[in-house]
């Protein structure tokens, strides 16, 4: 079966990123497809990669792109929220005029509409967030 | 057409757990994560709710250990899974709503 997945909060604020996380890792595990996870509002904090977790707490950006490089799951950051909350690519950056970006390994920035596509393109569409 | 209800919230913060038993129907299933497991602990003002629900009650068991809540506090009626059953009950079921 084909699972969407979005995740609508930000990392290490309640669990909706950790849940989103297992939930991902356990349908994979039983064979299903991710067609995409979608990062919308506060859940685009998830995509920076200047994080830094003490070392003995989980990173979720690093599982993320883990999960992501081992199954080649297209981890998608909405564009509108990135930008408000200070979420870059390079390209944004550039256009931006800003000196720097921090999108992580394994994640893209893109516009909402691929939140509507994974709606349509998957089974069930399951959405984390507080 | 049946649900998937998840609920995240604990029933003595906000109403979420006691609307959404209200709404789901028979073939239905409601899953309590996160601090939603707070719904699960037998013999509290939720469990009248739990009982009188017409959809399958289920808790997601890693948030329960997670909370320090041992599976013999669950109340009776609801089954106790992992997220490999989250999974398969939302194959189970036509659509996920997620009370947010």
């Amino acid at each position: 079966m084909k699972f969407g997945v979005v995740v609508n909060e930000g990392p290490y604020t309640h669990q909706a990123s950790d849940s989103a996380y297992q939930f991902t890792k356990a349908a994979l595990a039983k064979g299903h497809e991710i067609t995409r996870v979608f990062f919308y509002h506060d859940g685009v904090n998830n995509g920076t990669r200047l994080t830094v977790p003490p070392q003995d707490d989980r990173n979720i950006q690093k599982n993320w792109t883990e999960l992501g490089k081992e199954h080649d799951l297209d981890l998608v950051v909405c564009i509108a929220a990135a930008q408000r909350r200070g979420i870059l690519d390079e390209n944004e950056a550039k256009r931006q005029g800003k000196d720097a970006d921090n999108i992580a390994e394994g994640f893209r920035i893109s516009g909402l509409g691929q939140l509507i596509e994974a709606g349509i393109m998957s089974d069930r569409l399951v959405t984390f967030g507080d | 057409m049946s649900i998937l209800h998840t609920v995240n919230k604990s029933p003595f913060q906000k109403d979420d757990l006691k609307s959404c038993l209200a709404h789901a129907n028979e073939g239905d299933a409601v899953l309590m994560i996160e601090d939603g497991v707070y719904g699960a602990i037998a013999g509290t003002a939720a469990s009248q709710d739990i009982s009188n629900a017409k959809a399958g009650v289920y808790v997601l068991g890693a948030d329960l250990a997670a909370r320090g809540i041992a599976q013999d506090k669950v109340a009776e009626g609801i089954s106790v899974v992992g997220y490999d059953g989250f999974v398969d009950l939302a194959t189970e079921h036509s659509a996920v709503n997620s009370w947010l």
